[in-house]
This record gives C-alpha cells, structure tokens and sequence, in this order.
C-alpha cells in the first residue's frame, strides 16, 4: 500500500527559535484523496503546508510528497505539485490569458499545450468572453476559481489549497467545491486547508491541528460520532477546549 | 531558457501597461537632463560689487571703471563707508565689496604704496576664492599699468608670460562637463528604482509565495527581472544621447559601441545592487528608501558635482566600493576626451567584478527569506 | 488622541530598518558633505613639459609643485606626449616652459609659460589656472624685485567674511539640514498616510470619534519630534565635528526650524490627499520634492548663475527661503530684520498648504 500514499510525514518538526510550530506530526495521504486539514488560527496549518510544498524546510522529520523528499529533491516535488494560497496570487495587472500563459510557461509547458489548456478550463468556468480582461476588473469569486484553475493548469498529482474561499459567497463557494471534486475525480489529490466547518464535511478524510499536534485525524463521520456531536463545528470546538 | 522568456514577456507587459511607468522611464529622464544640466553649474559671473571709495579722484574711478567694464562685476552702487557696505553683504544684495583709502591718488603720485581692501562674503568658499582671485587680477592689471605710466621707459609687465589653454572644452561650458555624468545619474536612477521595487513588490502583492511553489530556477528568475530594465535603462541612455546632441550638440568623442558595452555592463551592477535591496526588504517603502539612502551616498562621493580628487583619502578608497564613480569616470573619458578601453581598463575590470559580488549575493540572498 | 499618538510613535520606533534610515542617513549625510564634499583645490596631479631645464625653471616647478595645490605626475619629454597624458585621466594641468627660459628672461625681459587644462571640468580647470597663474605671478614680482627696483604701488588686502578659511562644509550644512528636515516631514508623513489608505485602516480610524485635525495632528507628532532631534543632531555634528559656527541666536533657529517643519509637515498631507498609492506618494515626494530641493535652494549650486526660468521656479521653493534664513543666521549671526521677508515668505506658504490639505482631506472623506 505504500505507493497509494502519495503525502508521507513522519515526525515532523518545525521550530522558529524556542517557538514549535509544527510538534512531531505524523499522517499519510491516499492518492485521490480530499484531506481536509483543519486548525484554529496559529495551530501551524500555514506552516506544515508550506513544508509540504517546499516553500520552506522541516527543522527534523521525513516528509516525501508524490514520491519525493522534500529535503533533498524540491525542485522535482515542485513541478508535481499545484499550489493556491490564501493570498491572491494572480497578477492583478495581467490580463485572464495573460497569466495563464505566465504560470504554464515557467512550469515548462508547450505553447500549443498551454494554449490549448487555457481553452479548455476558460470553457469550463464559462469565462471564454472574459479571456483579455484585465484581473483586477474581475469579481474576487472568480479570480478564485481562475486561480484554482492556473493552479492545476500543468497536471499536478496534487494540490495544495491553503483557505481557497476566504472571503467568497456561499455561491461561488459551492461552484468552487465542484471544481474541487472533478479534479479529484480526475485522480487529482487535494489537500485543502479551511475555516468553513460545512467545507469539512466535503473532505473524505480530515485532520485537525491544535498547538502545534495534530489531535484529530478520521473521516468526517467517524469523527463526530468519536466526539458523540452531531456537526464538525461541535468536533472542531471540543478539540479546541481540550486543548486549552 | 524557453521559461525565461515567459518571464521576460510578463514583465514587459507589466511595465508598458503601467501608466504611471511610462512617464517615469521616458518623460522624467529628459526633463532631469535638460533641468539639472542648466542647475548644476559653479560658473561665476554677474558678482554683485559694491564700491568704497573714499578718494574720490581721477585715479580711483579709473580703477573702479575698471571693475564695471568687466564682464565678472556688476557694480552695485557705491557706499558712503564700509559700515554701510557691510550691511548690504550681511543683507545679501551684495557678494562682494572694494574699499579704496582716501590716500590713494596722492600716494600713488608719490610712488608709495597704498592699500585697497577686498572683502568677500565666503560662505560659498570655493566662489569666493575665484571672486577675489578676478579682483585681485584687476587690480594687478591696474596696478601695472599706472606703473608703466609714470615710468615709461621701464619695460614693466610681468617678465614671465603665462597663456592658459582650455583643451576638450574651450569655452569652459559648465553643461559640456555635466552630461556625460548627468547621463549616468539617469540610467542610475532608473535601473536602481526599477529593481529594487519591483521584487519587493511581488513580495507585498503575494504573488512571489506563487513564484516560489514553481519549479522555476532562481537563475532564471532573477534574469527574467533584469534583463527589461536592463534594455530600458540602455534604451533611456541611447535617448539621452540624442537629446544631448540636438539641444546641447554635445557628440561622443569615442567610441560608442565602447559606451555602451560599458554601460550594459554598469547595469548589471546597478541591477544587482537594487534587487539585492528588495531582497533584504519586506515594503516598498524600505526599499525606496535604502535605495534613496545608497544612492544619495554614491552619487554625492562620485566625482559628478564635486571633483573626486578634492576628497580625502578614505573617500577616495571608499569610491571603489561606488560604482557609479566608475562609470562617471569611464563616461566623462569616453564623451568629452574620445579616451579608449586601454585608459580605464583597471576600471572597467573592478566593474565586473563589482557586478559579479553583487549578482551572486542577490541571488544567494533571494528566497532565503521565505 | 493620546493614544492615537502613541500607536503612531510605535508604528515608527519598532521598524529598525526605518529608524536607521531616518537617523542614519542624517548623520551620513553631514559627515559626507562634510568631509568629502569639496570644491577645494588640494593635490592636483600636473605634468611638466620643461624644455628648458635651467634653474628659473627648475625653480619654478619647485614653487609650483611646494605649494600644496599641485602633486607632480610626470615629467613630459615632448608635445607629443601630451595628448596622451590628458587621456589616461589622471592629469588636469601641463605646464610648459618654452626652450632657453632663463636666457630669454635675462635678455629680454620676458618668457613663456604655457599652461594647458583639462577643462572637460571647467570649474576646477578654471581654479588650477588661476592658482598657477598665481604662483607664477608671484615668482614674477619676486624677480622683478630682485632685478629690477621698482616699487609694487597697490596692496590689495584679502578679507574673507563669515568663512574666512573658506570651508566647503559652511555652505553644506544649511542643506543638509534642510534637505533632511524635508525628507523626513513630508516625505515619510506623505508615505505613511498613503499608506494607512492603501491598507484600509485608515477607514478605521474615521470612523472613530476622532476629528479629521486630531487624527492628522496624531500622525504628524512623531515626525515632529524625529525632525527635531534630526536637527539637534546635526546641529551638533555641524559645531562639534567641523567647528561651525553659530552665531546667531539659537532660539531663532528653533522657531524658523519649526516653521518649516511645519511647511514640510502640511506639504506631505497635501501629497497623502492627492496620491492614491504609496508609490505615487513616493514619486510625487522624489521629483517634487527631494529633486527640486537639491537643485534649485542653492544647496549645492549658486541660483544667480541658473536661467532666468529656473530662477523664477526657484522663488516657489521653500527650501530655498529656508537655506538663505539658516545661513543669516549660523554664518552672519544676523537677527531677524535682516530675512523677514524669507520668513514671511515660508509662514504664508505653510498657511497656503495648510488650507489647501485640510480642503483636500475633507473632500476625500466626503
């Protein structure tokens, strides 16, 4: 079973002078997946998915991601990995083509292919018309979903969404979650970081940090019935308490 | 190299469909050339004199016509007595003042001497020095002539001839001799500004954490943000050229492939040093101002206002750590005196290797941070 | 308002970077111009073409090379050499002395000396040439005396006021007090204002129970008070360090100092009001400001010998009301009825943009 895991961590450790982030995490990712991983603000999520996606390094611990260690081959992981943070990370100035052209040229991808791609989600998202629009005249909702889409642009095996609907209509939420489920179900692994309890209840498996460990890790059912709650928020709230 | 080309285009665009940046890389450049070269002069005329004359004869307004008629005074009106003259100086009408004794027409008669005063207000001391050195040489001229007069038959004059000649810039033109480094404060200026903001400002928007998920190569990334400004900068100076010679006709001597193979090369450690500023910065307003800081320091210690040779030792040694005293230097040779690569080769070798330190640094440095 | 005033001092003393800069830079500044900026002539390297070598001119190369202006570079064989001499860039001046020097003199009574210059600097070509000239003219008397018994008729009698040993650094430290005194007032309060924008707090603080002139009085104390101690620094520095004088009175200083603080302090508001971003602030800040500052107060260059034009724009400049005052009164040691106009003149301008950021910020909140 071992290649059906494509994130590995294994004691995990990331330490910012006596401060620890992250304290000795340990989970696996099946390829596929939707892992939702949950936490209170500063419980270290934006700090272990930065590792994950090597943006920076683990102060000790294993963590291989789409077959490759984080330590030593980044660059490698970094091809196979989409990414989308909780800041917008399109260029404001650019227009919708323009900046897919951007992201799928330095992910080395052919101009015919990228041209092509660009078409194919710019359909999807039915914003064909809207393809030499510059971005900061666009609806935040949907340079959501057009960051989404440049993040997958190259076919990664994974991606990491880090709050992707921060700030976005329950509307366009809903529309974001189903571009979510086709990648996955393209065999896209996703792993998305979340404050919205409902969005939890989405994920096939879901993880929940507090200070710095993870507390919780099972799917969405099994959860509230291990905390005997009817709703995730109860969950999130009880491991909350405990912890404090 | 294909995915530094998609980084080269996205910052052309960026660049071009800036309103504000337009102007910025064409219109101030050549308002600065036109402004500062017609500023930034030390020439010296029009002093205003005032005159004491407490003689009053046929000899002293001689010497004090001799002061109107030249092109360096104008005469200001007399004073009763120094007091009142002192006045005018401390009032500022007035730079400089001429005191003749009341015994100086009877004296001279005599064949003795007599005294006149020259004061000058030296707050500015290096115009003060050329002031009193043209009244002083009016004097002597004066003062020869009334001697010739009363003995004709002494061959006076100064036995020793001295004829001064002004090579590479006869007419002694101020703006000649500021162009060239004017020129290099421009693509200074840009180059600077240009890469120092425009790194720090992908860290303020965000999109640099994006950048840094990608597989891209800090190489090519860092080379996909210098190269435009560094054909613009090269394109700013080409325009600057022009402008120089169809409103001031001032040519390059030299050769200009040379100059601008030497500038191109000057840039790189321009743009090193800018992105090596927004790496060690988080805001645009740190960066603008270490970058106002730094180049404050070096265009100050550069040579461009104020000779380098008048400077102190440690000055002198700390301007090898101050490119654009190179490149003023190498420029003002290569413009003004058509010198070639084998007069400044010493130079243009310490600029590679300024440019290599600072490129190295900036790339090592870049994305450590994150 | 206290602690509204308080949030603003710590936005500023906890960024280190920026406390260096604003207190850094000053201090660079001063011991820069100061120590390095000079228009002196001193150690000019020369080369000498003497065809003669008899011992006038050997003599004279003596006079030329001890007076400390001159540092002799090379002895030059012919012509030819010249050219390239000039373009290996180090000499400024070749004298030249003409063949049979010392027999022409005697014989008949005169010989010459050619002085070539590198006037691609025409400034310090000019000084090299009149302090040779000098030297040569000296020697001249001296041999006239020794040969000939003609009494020298006029005296002139050289007296330098306000800076007698004529020190660059007199003329620099009015800028540069000035120039830091504008840098810090109106560009950093433009940029932090704008910046308060741009981020959205300053929606916050609106909407607060504050009035629109507490909340522009809290943003601009702390740039007040660092203006102030910039200026005491470098007023410090200017006696200490380089012996200026003060000869004025103090008090008079501070108060026309706070008067243009309090230009500079409005100016910035009025820049924050019509800028949209911090980079326009900056821009705005750098070319109408800093720029203008530098180049048309007669910090470093003399406006009487500008255009016509650049001298009109240069009656709008505050700064250079403000240097003219700063110079009465550190050099001259004059008092007040002597620059009553300049100070005038800066207290209707700092009304003018007073009026003028009020009226814009108002609007903007509209």
């Amino acid at each position: 079973m071992e290649e059906n895991n494509i994130i590995i961590v294994e004691n995990l450790f990331k330490k910012f002078g006596n401060f620890t982030a992250n304290n000795d995490l340990n989970f696996v990712v099946k390829s596929g997946e939707i892992f939702g991983f949950l936490g209170a603000n500063g419980a270290g999520k934006t700090t272990a998915i930065k590792i994950l996606s090597g943006l920076s390094k683990p102060t000790s611990g294993k963590v291989i991601v789409a077959g490759f260690d984080v330590n030593t081959q980044s660059n490698k992981l970094k091809q196979n990995i989409g990414y989308m943070s909780q800041r917008f990370s399109l260029y404001d100035d650019l227009t919708v083509k323009e900046n897919f052209r951007f992201y799928g040229g330095i992910y080395g991808m052919s101009a015919k292919n990228i041209r092509l791609k660009t078409e194919a989600l710019l359909k999807r998202l039915d914003m064909l018309n809207y393809k030499d629009m510059l971005l900061k005249k666009l609806p935040l909702g949907w340079k959501q979903k057009l960051a989404f889409s440049v993040a997958v642009m190259h076919d990664p095996a994974i991606v990491f969404l880090d709050e992707p609907t921060g700030g976005v209509d329950p509307i366009t939420r809903r529309q974001f979650w189903e571009l979510i489920y086709e990648k996955s179900s393209e065999g896209v692994t996703i792993f998305v970081t979340t404050h919205y309890m409902d969005e939890a209840e989405y994920c096939q498996r879901v993880s929940i940090m507090a200070e710095g460990k993870i507390e919780a890790l099972d799917t969405p059912s099994n959860l509230k019935k291990q905390f005997n709650v009817n709703t995730m928020d109860e969950v999130f709230v009880k491991i909350a308490r405990k912890v404090n | 190299m294909r995915t530094i080309l998609y980084i080269l285009q996205k910052e052309f665009i960026q660049v071009f469909r800036d309103k504000t940046m337009l102007p910025i890389i064409f219109v101030v450049p050549i308002i600065q050339l036109l402004v500062l070269s017609f500023t930034a002069t030390f020439e010296i005329k029009n002093v205003n004199l005032a005159v004491v004359d407490h003689d009053n004869s046929v000899l002293s307004s001689k010497l004090i016509s001799k002061f109107s008629g030249s092109a360096f005074f104008k005469l200001k009106g007399r004073a009763v007595n120094y007091k009142e003259a002192e006045l005018s100086l401390k009032r500022s009408d007035i730079d400089q003042v001429i005191v003749i004794q009341n015994n100086f027409e009877k004296n001279l008669n005599q064949g003795q001497s007599t005294h006149v005063q020259v004061v000058t207000n030296a707050i500015n001391g290096s115009a003060a020095s050329l002031m009193s050195a043209y009244a002083n040489s009016i004097i002597a001229d004066f003062n020869r002539e009334i001697i010739v007069e009363e003995n004709p038959l002494v061959n006076f004059g100064l036995p020793i001839n001295v004829q001064a000649n002004f090579w590479y810039n006869p007419e002694l033109d101020y703006k000649i001799f500021m162009i060239p480094g004017i020129l290099v404060l421009l693509v200074t200026l840009i180059g600077m500004f240009l890469s120092a903001m425009n790194l720090v400002k992908e860290k303020e928007i965000g999109t640099i954490e994006q950048i840094n998920v990608t597989p891209i190569k800090k190489y090519q990334f860092i080379t996909g943000k210098l190269v435009p400004f560094w054909i613009i900068a090269n394109i700013d100076l080409a325009f600057g050229l022009v402008v120089a010679y169809f409103v001031f006709g001032i040519t390059v001597l030299g050769s200009l492939p040379l100059l601008f193979s030497i500038a191109s090369l000057y840039l790189l450690a321009v743009l090193g040093l800018g992105l090596l500023v927004s790496t060690m910065t988080n805001t645009m307003q740190q960066s603008m101002f270490i970058s106002w800081f730094l180049l404050v320091i070096f265009i100050m210690m550069s040579g461009l206002f104020t000779p380098v040779e008048s400077m102190p030792n440690w000055a002198q040694i700390f301007n090898y750590l101050n490119p654009v005293a190179y490149f003023i230097k190498i420029n003002r040779m290569i413009m003004l005196k058509g010198s070639g690569f084998a007069d400044f080769q010493r130079e243009v070798y310490l600029l590679i290797v300024y440019a290599i330190s600072v490129l190295t640094l900036a790339i090592t440095r870049y994305r450590k941070r994150v | 308002m206290w602690p509204f005033i308080k949030k603003e001092f710590f936005h500023i003393f906890r960024d280190i970077r920026s406390m260096v800069i604003l207190f850094g830079m000053p201090v660079a500044q001063v011991l820069l111009f100061g120590f390095a900026i000079t228009t002196d002539i001193k150690d000019v390297d020369i080369a000498i073409l003497d065809n003669s070598k008899d011992n006038v001119t050997m003599e004279l190369s003596n006079k030329l090379v001890s007076s400390g202006y001159f540092i002799l570079n090379e002895n030059l064989k012919s012509n030819d050499e010249i050219e390239e001499a000039f373009q290996k860039g180090k000499i400024k001046e070749v004298v030249i002395f003409e063949n049979d020097f010392a027999k022409k003199l005697k014989k008949e009574g005169r010989a010459d000396v050619q002085l070539i210059l590198d006037a691609s600097e025409p400034n310090t070509a000019n000084m090299i040439s009149a302090y040779t000239t000098g030297i040569i003219s000296t020697y001249s008397m001296e041999y006239i005396k020794r040969n000939q018994n003609i009494p020298v008729a006029i005296i002139t009698e050289t007296k330098m006021l306000y800076n007698p040993e004529l020190k660059s650094v007199y003329m620099f430290v009015p800028g540069v007090i000035t120039i830091i005194l504008m840098l810090v007032s109106a560009m950093m309060t433009s940029i932090s204002i704008t910046r308060e924008k741009e981020v959205g707090t300053m929606e916050a603080i609106l909407v607060s129970p504050l009035k629109p002139i507490q909340i522009i009085l809290g943003k601009v104390a702390p740039y007040i008070l660092l203006s102030f101690i910039n200026l005491i620094v470098i007023l410090l520095l200017a006696k200490f360090v380089f012996a200026m004088p003060l000869n004025g009175s103090l008090v008079l200083l501070l108060a026309e100092s706070i008067l243009f603080i309090s230009m500079a302090l409005a100016l910035g508001i009025l820049i924050s009001a019509i800028s949209k971003s911090q980079q326009q602030a900056m821009l705005l800040s750098m070319f109408a400001l800093l720029l203008p500052t530098i180049l048309l107060s007669g910090f470093i260059f003399p406006i009487e010998n500008m255009p016509v034009i650049l001298q009109l724009i240069s009656h709008i400049m505050p700064s250079k009301w403000f240097i003219i005052i700063l110079k009465n009164i550190m050099l001259k040691g004059v008092g007040m009825e002597y620059f009553w106009k300049e100070t005038l003149i800066l207290l209707v301008m700092t009304i003018f943009f007073i009026v003028m950021s009020v009226k814009k910020f108002k609007l903007r909140l509209e």
